[in-house]
């Protein structure tokens, strides 16, 4: 292979691209050799174990992912903008709306919510931490070594272009030669074995790791709400895993599961991908309810209303999510009554929706509501995601997604649910969970500036395309024509503005980390209803020091009531902990390492890299490590440091 | 106090006039200007949809917009307002449950009864026998062919008024979808398969029509025009393509399958005297010749597309 078929040439954009991506790594390695961090950097991030640290390192990569994620919408909206545009030519929009999509909604949507179940959920059940703090290490890595490997593709190889959900028989060997489909499944591959053990990891935590006295339905409604996405998560990766080997296998070993040579089926890549696929958007919704459940009840200072119809909803919205994914191919011709069926299982997902709904509308009859950053969030979510739920109704409507099918009134439905609901939750739950994270909080003045931005420029940016969409303008062709000229340009003005909210609230975090006052008490808000408030700040790393007997609803106001904290002198043990481990970073290096000779077909270094991955897991079988014990002296003095009780 | 009560009207009033905007332009939309009684359907049921739409979404905006002034956290509050205790009310989470299930239903009933509609050819042309029409998508070019006019378009089609075409779909390549707005809603193209999609012209017009699902680089200009006219035009302009245009042989088919854009062409035989790509033995036949094609790209912009849509959109027709 010449190095030029290696490297992306020819586009000025990637030439931009490479030379900021040399930039910002020279500049990272230099601050990290000039100040003497590298030893830090391994000790304490990339070989840590603890929740609350892979959290934030989950985090950040997700904040990364949203920036790359976002630099390709408003590619795309510059192109869109004027009729005949010629900013991106045709191969180069398909590659930017795939990448656009597929970074979105796996590297970045499902690791936000992921790390903020990280540092949440074991700080709501009064858990110490995962119950595989090893194998959480080993997720997170292979969900960033899968992203590090899909985003590689841009400079080396070519990224893919087959659209977000590489239907076959275009994303198969023949139409789609090249490297670039071989990135999207591998780094999809490898993110999805981190998802998988994620999901199991955290279904044990939450089954098994409760504090004692925490019922099921004692449990706060975001514990509850990841619970539920690991049972979705167990139950539909599998499937993605089967259907990326078997296209991997097609592409690479040239079998006919999806050609058209042979007899293949292409048409069971649709449905493998959505019986996936479909569970996967609730995967990244119902954690974005479960969040602003926790945020409108803190910022209500009410209970939650209708908390048991809530865990209902989601687990009833849990099971039809398998039951619905027909309804992203109506138009394949499956006939009139295949089509009926599955038109009535999309709409009844309305119902339970609705219930959740009126239930946060509930919970703020007869509140008080604080309009803080994170409450503005999710009151805002409350209409923008009604507006898209509505339209998610019309598209169920078989007869009518006929006309509505492959548009940008389709376009615009899922981009009202994913921002309105995933968007605003991750922002809205990073602004509440922060000081939690990192001992301050955000600038609330400059928060609620990004707030406005993104909020008018997300309606002004997908408003116009339900319209757009009913005007016939279907989705991802590169370029407009000049009828509908009006109602694009006003939707990129929008999508700028989101632009702006985005940059801001990163000046936010830049901000805040120089000038907001640090916290001083675990309770950051005032208003903490659940256990993770319980725990001083900053959160020793062993989360509990002890935990009160009786835990109810509502934990920590119970705990406010009767005085008590989560550390008691008496009760104090010593405590449990698993050590640092660098395996999991290197194993999964190893494995990127072997995923990328796969995507340039190299497949004896591929090979070489399999194997290396497999003497990793020997090696960690014949690990004797057990961890440590934080003994009861230290606590002592944590304790007391943390919540500043050293004068007594 | 009145001066906060000219900004609520001021609010209105821009709410207002932002709907009255909205509303009007629904009209000039492809999809509310329906040209046939299958886009007609499908139009009335969008719009039987978006009264249940309306009124949910008023319902909820309404009670937010009420509800989050009211309950703000302000001075001189009244102190039985704040309850922060309120858990649950059966009766009123009952008529929240209820409400949304008697409107999936209302909607469920029409969506059915459109969807079972939509199998057989529109009623109001019963009387004919339907038009059939072999649609078959190539990336990125559309044929048309005709079994009873023994005739074969490509990236164009004609069509006669008052009478149902039966498109019969199938793909040469990758997965396509027929979409013509103003006929009627898509149905996919898929090689190795035959889909069917009833389509219906009431009046006379040239509609665009294009391929509405992503295949590739050439998607954006898999596009086609739509001539409908009435039985006698169509027939007169069937038979002189008939007794004019050139014969299809297998070996011009076949180099018009090779990836990329082309003009529009006129036979007076159609390819599916060789091949039917809608049946598993035609699935093959594009992807066999032209399995290393798409190697080399277009590099298609929209600068160079010029010339390639003037002979588009070209009225002389080859």
């Amino acid at each position: 292979m010449e190095l030029d078929e290696f490297f992306v040439t020819g586009e000025p954009l990637i030439y931009g691209g490479m030379v900021a991506i040399v930039l910002v790594s020279s500049a990272i390695i230099f601050i990290l050799t000039y100040f003497k961090k590298w030893t830090w950097l391994w000790r304490d991030w990339l070989t840590t174990v603890d929740h609350k640290k892979i959290g934030i390192m989950y985090i950040l990569s997700a904040l990364a992912m949203l920036f790359r994620g976002g630099m390709d919408a408003l590619m795309m909206r510059v192109q869109l903008a004027f009729p005949d545009m010629n900013f991106l030519a045709a191969q180069h929009y398909d590659e930017v709306f795939t990448t656009h999509g597929t970074v979105m909604i796996i590297f970045m949507a499902m690791p936000f919510l992921i790390g903020l179940m990280n540092i949440v959920v074991p700080l709501q059940i009064g858990a110490r931490d995962f119950a595989f703090p090893y194998l959480n290490a080993l997720s997170f890595w292979a969900f960033f070594f899968g992203a590090m490997l899909f985003n590689i593709s841009f400079v080396i190889g070519g990224s893919p272009d087959a659209g977000w959900t590489s239907y076959t028989p275009l994303a198969g060997a023949a139409m789609s030669p090249g490297p670039g489909q071989n990135f999207y499944l591998l780094g999809l591959q490898l993110a999805g074995i981190g998802t998988l053990a994620t999901g199991i990891n955290l279904m044990v935590t939450i089954l098994k790791l409760r504090a004692p006295g925490m019922k099921l339905f004692k449990m706060p409604i975001f514990s509850w709400s990841t619970l539920i996405t690991c049972f979705i998560i167990i139950f539909a990766f599998p499937i993605l895993t089967v259907a990326l080997a078997l296209l991997t296998i097609d592409r690479v070993f040239g079998s006919q599961f999806f050609t058209l040579t042979g007899e293949g089926l292409p048409m069971m890549w649709a449905n493998l991908f959505w019986l996936w696929g479909h569970p996967e958007v609730y995967i990244v919704v119902l954690p974005a309810f479960g969040i602003f459940s926790e945020i409108i009840a803190a910022f209500a200072k009410k209970r939650l209303f209708g908390y048991t119809a809530m865990v209902w909803s989601i687990i009833i919205i849990a099971g039809l999510s398998f039951l619905v994914w027909v309804h992203h191919f109506f138009t394949m011709g499956a006939g009139a009554f295949v089509n009926s069926v599955f038109s009535i299982s999309t709409m009844l997902i309305a119902v339970p929706t609705g219930v959740k709904i009126f239930n946060w509308l509930g919970t703020l009859h007869k509140s008080k509501i604080e309009f803080t950053t994170p409450m503005l969030w999710s009151l805002a979510f409350i209409p923008s995601f009604v507006m898209g739920g509505v339209t998610g109704v019309m598209l169920g409507m078989a007869a009518a997604d006929f006309q509505f099918h492959n548009s940008y009134f389709l376009v615009a439905h899922f981009h009202y649910v994913l921002i309105a609901g995933t968007v605003f939750a991750c922002f809205a739950g990073l602004i509440y969970w922060y000081p939690k994270m990192f001992n301050h909080k955000l600038n609330e003045r400059l928060g609620k500036w990004s707030f406005w931005f993104f909020l008018i420029g997300f309606h002004v940016c997908f408003f116009p395309q339900y319209f757009i969409g009913l005007d016939g303008m279907p989705r991802r062709i590169f370029y407009s024509a000049p009828e509908w000229f009006t109602l694009n340009f006003i939707s990129t003005v929008g999508a700028f503005g989101m632009g702006v909210g985005f940059a801001i609230f990163v000046y936010n975090i830049y901000y805040s980390l120089r000038y907001s006052e640090r916290e001083t008490d675990g309770d950051s808000w005032g208003v903490g209803r659940t256990l993770e408030w319980a725990t001083p700040t900053p959160v020793p790393h062993y989360n509990f020091a002890t935990l009160p007997e009786h835990l109810g609803y509502d934990a920590f106001m119970d705990m406010k009531e009767n005085g008590e904290t989560t550390y008691d002198k008496k009760k104090l043990k010593h405590i449990h902990m698993p050590s640092n481990s660098g395996k999991p970073i290197i194993m999964m290096a190893i494995l990127s390492f072997a995923s990328f000779a796969l995507v340039f077909e190299w497949v004896t270094l591929a090979a070489i890299g399999l194997f290396g991955g497999i003497i990793m897991m020997i090696i960690r079988s014949f690990d004797y490590d057990e961890g440590y014990h934080v003994e009861v002296d230290e606590i002592n003095e944590i304790e007391r440091t943390a919540r500043g009780l050293n004068n007594e | 106090m009145n001066h906060k009560k000219h900004h609520y009207k001021k609010w209105l009033m821009f709410m207002l006039l932002g709907m009255i905007f909205f509303l009007s332009g629904c009209d000039q939309m492809t999809v509310f200007d329906p040209k046939g009684p299958v886009a007609e359907s499908q139009s009335d049921l969008i719009m039987y949809s978006l009264y249940y739409m309306f009124g949910i979404l008023i319902v909820v905006f309404v009670a937010f917009t009420v509800i989050v002034i009211k309950y703000r956290d302000r001075p001189n509050r009244k102190k039985d307002s704040y309850k922060p205790n309120i858990h649950g009310n059966k009766a009123i989470e009952v008529v929240w449950i209820v409400i949304p299930i008697i409107i999936v239903t209302l909607l469920s009933i029409p969506t059915v009864n459109t969807l079972f509609d939509l199998e057989d050819p529109p009623e109001v042309s019963n009387d004919k026998d339907p038009l059939v029409v072999y649609a078959t998508s190539a990336n990125w070019k559309w044929f048309f062919s005709y079994p009873e006019q023994g005739i074969e378009t490509v990236n164009y089609l004609h069509i006669p008024t008052d009478r149902a075409v039966e498109f019969r779909l199938s793909s040469a390549g990758s997965m396509a979808a027929l979409w013509i707005p103003a006929l009627g809603g898509q149905k996919y193209n898929m090689a190795g398969m035959q889909t069917t999609l009833f389509l219906q012209a009431d009046e006379p017009g040239v509609y665009d029509g294009r391929n509405a699902n992503f295949n590739g680089e050439g998607f954006t200009e898999q596009t086609f025009k739509v001539y409908a006219e009435d039985s006698q035009e169509f027939q007169d302009w069937a038979n002189k393509k008939k007794q004019s245009a050139p014969k299809l042989t297998q070996d011009v088919y076949d180099k018009l399958l090779k990836p990329g854009i082309v003009d529009r062409y006129t036979f007076s035989s159609t390819h599916l005297a060789w091949v039917d790509h809608g049946k598993m033995g035609g699935m093959d036949y594009a992807v066999d010749r032209y399995f290393n094609a798409y190697e080399t790209l277009m590099h298609l912009e929209t600068d160079n597309q010029e010339e390639i849509k003037d002979h588009i959109d070209g009225k002389q027709v080859k």
